[in-house]
């Protein structure tokens, strides 16, 4: 899941400084299940908004609107009478929702109203956890299912470093070392000879050359 | 500084050799690296340059080595994968390379969090054991990590890496050896080493291995000068580990810079002894002045000669 974050209040505050009429956009997808963008959460951040405004002495009119996903064009369309209204719009979904909502609509201003953290699991409950970092190309098989990518401080193939202690990566945090994790969870498959294998440096070739796409399946050139 | 790494002459003799580390200054005058080649020279073979450890910013560990030759004083050129991508090693050790360095110590590098620039973006393009094959392999068979031949001359350096000796599971640690030396690793200086009993395990599974008689295996150590830094070493110091009796002996002494001098001597003495162990790699840290005490104590003065290397 792309897990996400609310910006803070100040700074949502003074994005729509200005804006009389601001369309605040739910999406029903990520950003919902992690408690932050979903029409609940939209409609509080809304009278949040539009109290701050009045006691300033501004004037502010909202409207709440949700799509299922806003990283789907076709959902996307459906904000469209509500957009029209609107001098600006904000909105919950996640830095491809935003986008989204801003190439369909040319003609408003799109305000992010969270930030868009990482892909990541619930590690428990109400703390997610970042697992993938979306490189592209999976080592998993290598590596006992622990992405050393995402979870060693510094992403390398062939660990552990010299930082690790006690289990633990010496970057804090109560973070254990994901190449301890990795030898603890090979070692019980009886499979420790991979970590013989000298890992290659990876190739960010396709992961660094602009946005990266993809068809149903594999790779779209 | 000849063609030929004196350190890789005095080890492929067979001589216990003998290295010890040289931090950059924070700023570029250089005053003091010449100061300290000056008082090292002829008590080591080899100095190591530090490149930013700490993540700390310092002058650049080849220009730094380039002083430290130019002095008398043979560098092994420290080499971090943490702010270089794969293009910036190659490049770099070529101007190394051109400006007649030629031992260079392949690190993945202390995380960017520790240093002064928190904020920075650690690069980590490739991993100590991928540096070192990279770094062979543009000497030999003399290619870029892309495949592409070297032009001229191909730059064959004494290529060098560490390990953790004291950090579990030191079966992890063994193999992690073992890959930097099939990856070309042709000495390895190891972390310090307080908890000999330790050292003794990891060496056995290295002997096990037949590592010793594939790469030179210099131990670290470090003098302790204060009950502080002996806590500090064994409390906060990640992959260090100081056994309690030796904090012990450090607070109770009358002079403690003297206790940790004579622990410093006596583990040399100790290291000698271990099948396996080629070298000493004496970790001084801002207090290189202690080192020719201790070589010159430890029975290790003098050195081999420039000329008989």
């Amino acid at each position: 899941m792309i897990v996400t974050e609310a910006k803070s209040f100040v700074l949502v505050a003074a994005m729509i400084t200005g804006f009389r009429r601001v369309l605040v956009a739910a999406c029903a997808g990520c950003t919902a299940v992690c408690g932050v963008g979903g029409e609940r959460q939209a409609g509080e951040l809304a009278d949040a908004l539009r109290l701050h405004a009045r006691l300033r002495g501004e004037v502010l009119d909202t409207e709440v609107r949700g799509v299922t996903r806003q990283c789907e064009p076709e959902f996307v369309a459906e904000l469209a009478p509500a957009v029209a209204r609107a001098e600006a719009v904000l909105t919950l979904g996640c830095g491809v929702g935003a986008q989204f909502l801003a190439e369909h609509y040319p003609g408003v201003p799109v305000l992010p109203g969270v930030n868009t953290r990482f892909a990541g699991g619930l590690a428990a409950p109400g703390v997610w956890e970042e697992r993938c970092r979306l490189c592209g190309d999976c080592v998993l098989y290598l590596t006992g299912g622990v992405c050393p990518r995402t979870r060693c401080a510094k992403g390398i193939m062939n660990g552990p470093c010299g930082g690790a202690a006690g289990g633990l990566c010496e970057v804090g945090n109560a973070t254990p070392c994901a190449w301890l994790l990795i030898w603890e969870r090979l070692e019980r498959l009886g499979r420790t000879g991979t970590l013989d294998e000298i890992g290659p440096p990876p190739d960010w070739s396709g992961a660094q050359a602009g946005p990266r796409r993809s068809g149903k399946g594999g790779g779209v050139e | 500084m000849t063609g030929v790494s004196g350190l890789a002459r005095v080890l492929e003799a067979g001589r216990f050799a003998v290295t010890c580390e040289v931090g950059p200054p924070k700023g570029a005058d250089v005053r003091g690296l010449a100061a300290k080649a000056a008082m090292l020279k002829g008590f080591v073979d080899a100095a190591n340059v530090t490149d930013c450890q700490t993540a700390v910013v310092r002058l650049s560990s080849v220009a730094a080595g380039v002083h430290l030759a130019a002095a008398g004083l043979e560098p092994v050129v420290q080499m971090t994968a943490r702010d270089r991508n794969r293009i910036a090693v190659q490049s770099d050790l070529l101007g190394a390379y051109s400006l007649g360095v030629r031992n260079v110590l392949c690190l993945t590098g202390d995380h960017q969090k520790f240093g002064n620039h928190p904020g920075a973006k650690g690069v980590f393009d490739l991993d100590s054991v991928q540096m070192v094959d990279v770094v062979r392999r543009l000497g030999d068979p003399g290619l870029f990590q892309c495949g592409e031949p070297v032009d001229g001359e191909p730059p064959v350096f004494f290529v060098g890496a560490v390990e953790n000796p004291c950090a579990e599971p030191v079966e992890l640690r063994v193999r992690r050896l073992d890959k930097k030396v099939r990856a070309g690793a042709r000495f390895l200086q190891t972390q310090c080493v307080y908890d000999l009993d330790r050292f003794r395990r990891f060496m056995g599974l290295v002997r096990t291995r037949g590592l010793h008689e594939r790469a030179h295996i210099l131990a670290g150590v470090a003098p302790l000068k204060s009950a502080r830094m002996a806590r500090f070493m064994r409390d906060a110091v990640a992959g260090v580990y100081v056994p309690d009796a030796v904090v012990a002996r450090m607070e109770t002494a009358a002079d403690p810079a003297a206790e940790g001098v004579a622990l410093c001597v006596e583990q040399i003495a100790a290291l000698r002894e271990i099948e396996g162990v080629a070298g000493v790699h004496i970790m001084a840290v801002a207090w290189e002045k202690i080192v020719p005490e201790i070589v010159c104590r430890s029975g290790l003065y003098p050195r081999p000669a420039a000329d008989q290397r």
